[in-house]
């Protein structure tokens, strides 16, 4: 089934997300928040950016779009559902992922390349990664900084340093059944080695065969 | 809504809009002189109208006729500059410049200055600058890609400047990463003389295809102007005369109100918005509201047509009511576009605003005649030729006189009869915020967007990919206030030939030049020197290049109490990788047991105004030496052949701080040493142009390393490997010491 990428006035890694996946041979489009029929796709991503200017609280209007109704369907439905960076925010101020997000420890956008390591290859987005595998992928964040509410079932960490002061150095996590991912650097960013790293890809390739399952 | 007779009923009888209140004449002089207009600017519109004019017009005029908006000072200099070439679209005077890329692909490209804003109120001065350099660029069709800018202060020990340098990299960061466009690269740098005058400048590239084209024209009569984006208020009421067209003083801090605010989630509404209704063929003529707004899109647009306009300022959507006609004519409210728009198209343009929550407002219709007309609360509130507003202001013929004190500072010269420590020297330039690692700025920045960064920002120059064409773009912006303070001519030709090098190490070849040019007040004599001066070198490095300058800015004015900044003229160069390289030279690709190759003319005297100076010797004087036509065509040739064809892992201008702190910055960026035999310590620090390093495999050698044509010396300077950087008998630096002093030079300073 196909790939719904959402998008929110304010969103500006739609694109690059749909370039990404149709890289690693998915079938992905792009969906406007309005929609409140995502035409049959069987999964969402909730790409990079800033909904709707993220003016208050990261997410907390784009919660309220009509679109989120059907993520929330497919979330309960356990079909793959992915927030990246914005996206993991929204989802996080949605109630489809526990905790929240914070500004950075240095209170500075960080836009670097950062090295995370697979804690749980279990989930939509690491099944055909390995648990400690180290990936290089792009930061690009103001709020990166992962508060946890609870137990949380934590999908990728930084490894070595940690670049925002995220609690455990928690860089994704996933809701119980592993269906619901957010991670916070940008795998769509490593797709390709000219452009500094392809790590990325064994994520959107698993999350990519959890789509079309 | 459709046809203009129901938008747009007869106008009432055109009768001459109310005249001022009487009062005498020294209060009328006030009125001018408090909007920053002279005594006979004020009679050429008297003259021009055949009455006094009233408050808005008036409003108008002050703001369309200042130096910002007119090129008053500079316009009869900049005629000097080429630009004209094969591959130019669109040349100065349009939103942006445009030239062709091949392939129906066309690059649309422009820099602007937002210098005193973003001195009286760095995050939003900046954030501001970012907003209109992006309409600027959008307003001709093109989609923005990328964004450099170039940041200058003063010295980071203080702390007024510290705060200047972290509010305007904030702003820049807040306003370019929320809207979406990526930030590729640019130039920080530091000078005494920007401590009351930071210089904010900031370029944009976009593209489009070729019949995606939009100019800012009016069309035909009856089309009708509507007002796209955010509301108008009160904000940025006379940025342009006020803030921009003079000098600063003590009390600058009370022209915040004069400040525009910034709203980047509008502007990224607006540019989806734009781009939608280019697509479909639903705008005749599109202009962005910059300075002076309304007066002066509606103005120019209504100009450049050769037509009028009638315009309802009533239908103009407010963030406030009770606004004055003269009000809402300037305000210079961000995040607003006024389009052209055939009154069959408008209820589609209105609803493609309405899918992207952009507030849409019909506000005006083409006439014939050339009047601009504006009405308030039903009456005529202002009745001026179009012309006279965009295209009228009376030109300033300044008197030029060159600086007492340059011969004296030509007769003087670095003194480098003793050898520093080459080691300590080296440790000192690099921990030097103007040399030192720039990351702390660009990784505030969004680089990586649009998966278009194929070398990335901290290099020479970018290189952008132009999604699946195979095209690459380069970008390089380059300004060096120092020399072109001891030799503005000089100075300014140098840069155009080090943006051209910088470019061309990415493997492209130079295609186009925008320039901004910063200067103090114009009204000195010596100030005009520099100026004509500084046109002259661009004009003339850009003619051998055979590049054309298809647009810029200029900034004058920028003092603050008698302190005026060195001459900064910036040179903003685009070049074309078509293909672009496979594995283009990065600086972090020098690998054990490479060879470092010195390309160009060698150099042991050039320190007039080089870091070396500046650092170590605290000096400022000399004269620097000139540009050289030939090695500078054979440096451009052979570093973008070099890259081209992939036989350099790495390439690297020698630039500020000379090759001793190129070298470094290779060894630093690729984690290992490098061995390097100089006879005279002078050629590790002397900054003569047109030289560039070049990292290769040993069995590179067989290759032909220069063109045909375009002979170049290259020596064989020594390899690459180790854990020092090594310079034999002049001595040695740990690699580890010199990576910390780079790392550090910018964030230990702004803890």
């Amino acid at each position: 089934m196909s790939i719904a990428v959402a998008t929110f006035p304010g969103t500006n890694c739609e694109r690059d997300v749909v370039r990404a996946l149709r890289r690693v041979g998915a079938d992905a489009d792009l969906a406007w928040h309005k929609d409140d029929d995502l035409g049959g796709a069987g999964a969402v991503v909730l790409p990079g950016g800033f909904a709707h200017g993220d003016y208050l609280r990261t997410g907390a209007i784009a919660r309220f779009s009509p679109i989120m109704s059907e993520v929330e369907r497919l979330a309960a439905a356990g079909r793959p559902v992915l927030g990246i960076c914005n996206g993991f925010q929204i989802l996080c101020e949605a109630g489809l992922l526990p905790g929240a997000l914070i500004a950075n420890r240095d209170l500075r956008f960080v836009c670097r390349w950062v090295a995370v390591r697979v804690e749980d290859a279990g989930t939509i987005l690491t099944r055909a990664a390995s648990e400690g595998d180290v990936l290089r992928i792009p930061l690009n964040s103001y709020e990166g900084n992962y508060q946890p509410a609870g137990d949380v079932r934590t999908v990728l960490r930084y490894d070595g340093d940690n670049p925002n002061g995220s609690t455990d150095a928690v860089a994704a996590v996933a809701n119980e059944a592993g269906n619901v991912v957010g991670v916070m650097p940008h795998p769509e960013r490593a797709v390709e080695e000219v452009l500094g790293s392809a790590d990325g890809r064994v994520l959107l390739e698993g999350f990519a065969a959890a789509a079309a399952g | 809504m459709n046809g203009d007779a129901h938008l747009f009923p007869p106008p009432p009888a055109a009768e001459p809009p109310a005249p001022p209140p009487a009062s005498g004449g020294s209060e009328e002089d006030a009125r001018h002189r408090a909007l920053g207009m002279t005594d006979d600017e004020y009679d050429a519109v008297v003259a021009t109208l055949g009455r006094e004019p009233n408050d808005a017009e008036l409003a108008a005029y002050s703001v369309m006729w200042s130096e910002h908006c007119s090129y008053k000072s500079s316009r009869a200099h900049l005629g000097q500059l080429p630009s004209e070439g094969a591959r130019v679209v669109v040349g100065p005077g349009e939103g942006a410049g445009v030239v062709d890329i091949g392939d129906g692909w066309l690059v649309a490209l422009r820099i602007e200055s937002h210098n005193h804003p973003s001195f009286v109120e760095p995050y939003q001065g900046a954030a501001t600058g970012v907003g209109g350099i992006l309409r600027d660029v959008f307003s001709v069709g093109a989609r923005p890609i990328g964004l450099w800018n170039q940041i200058r202060f003063g010295d980071l020990d203080d702390p007024a400047n510290r705060y200047l340098f972290g509010g305007v990299v904030a702003g820049i960061a807040g306003y370019g990463n929320a809207v979406g466009v990526p930030t590729l690269g640019g130039e920080v740098g530091f000078d005494d003389s920007y401590a009351s005058n930071p210089l904010v400048n900031v370029l944009c590239v976009g593209v489009l295809r070729a019949d995606e084209l939009v100019l800012a024209k009016a069309g035909r009569e009856g089309d009708v102007a509507v007002l796209l984006g955010a509301a108008t208020g009160r904000d940025g009421i006379g940025g342009a005369s006020i803030l921009a067209s003079a000098a600063l003083d003590e009390d600058s801090g009370a022209k915040r109100p004069s400040v525009q605010i910034g709203d980047p989630f509008e502007e990224k509404k607006l540019i989806e918005a734009c781009l939608e209704l280019y697509r479909g063929g639903l705008v005749a003529g599109i202009q962005d509201l910059g300075a002076a707004g309304i007066a002066c899109a509606t103005s120019e647009i209504a100009a450049k047509g050769a037509m009028g306009m009638d315009v309802i300022l009533d239908r103009v959507h407010l963030r406030e009511p009770g606004m004055s006609a003269a009000e809402i004519l300037t305000s210079e409210s961000q995040e607003r576009m006024l389009a052209i728009v055939d009154p069959e198209h408008l209820d589609a343009v209105l609803a493609v605003a309405d899918r992207w929550d952009v507030e849409a407002s019909p506000i005006g219709v083409v006439r014939p005649g050339g009047r601009l007309r504006a009405y308030h609360g039903g009456e005529l509130a202002a009745d001026v030729p179009a012309m006279s507003l965009a295209d009228a202001a009376p030109r300033c013929d300044r008197p030029v006189a060159r600086p007492d004190w340059l011969e004296p500072a030509w007769a003087g010269s670095p003194d480098t009869t003793d050898a520093p420590s080459v080691p300590e020297a080296l440790l000192s330039l690099l921990d030097s915020p103007a040399l030192g690692d720039k990351s702390w700025v660009y990784e505030q920045y969004d680089h990586m967007l649009f998966l278009g960064s194929v070398v990335p920002p901290g290099h020479d120059g970018a290189l952008l990919r132009v999604g699946d064409t195979g095209k690459g773009l380069a970008v390089s912006t380059d300004g060096h206030g120092r020399r072109c303070l001891l030799d503005p001519r000089r100075g300014a030709a140098r840069l155009v030939f080090e943006a051209a090098l910088n470019v061309a190490v990415t493997g492209a070849a130079p295609i186009a030049v925008v320039d901004n040019l910063n200067f103090g007040n114009p009204e000195r004599p010596e100030v005009m020197w520099q100026f004509t001066e500084t046109v002259a070198g661009l004009a003339a490095a850009c003619r051998i290049l055979q590049v054309p300058v298809v647009g810029g800015n200029v900034s004058f004015y920028n003092e603050t109490g008698d302190a005026g900044i060195v001459p900064t003229p910036v040179v903003g160069m685009l070049g074309l990788a078509d293909p672009m390289p496979e594995r283009p030279p990065r600086l972090d690709q020098a690998q054990e047991g490479m060879e470092l190759w010195l390309f160009g003319p060698q150099d042991t005297e050039d320190f007039a105004a080089s870091d070396y100076a500046a650092v170590l010797l605290d000096d400022l004087s000399g004269r620097p030496a000139p540009p050289d036509p030939a090695a500078g065509l054979a440096a451009v040739a052979a570093a973008r052949t070099l890259a081209a064809n992939g036989t350099a892992a790495v390439l690297h201008d020698v630039g500020d701080g000379g090759l001793a702190v190129a070298v470094a910055e290779i060894c630093i960026r690729s984690g290992v040493g490098a061995g390097v035999e100089v006879e005279d310590w002078r050629e590790l620090f002397a900054e003569g142009p047109h030289r560039f390093l070049a990292v290769l495999e040993p069995e590179r050698r067989g290759t032909p390393l220069t063109v045909p044509g375009r002979p170049i010396p290259a020596r064989l300077l020594g390899r690459i490997g180790g854990d020092t950087i090594d310079f034999g008998r002049l001595g040695s630096v740990p690699l580890v010491e010199a990576a910390a002093a780079w790392r550090q030079a910018i964030p230990r300073r702004m803890k």
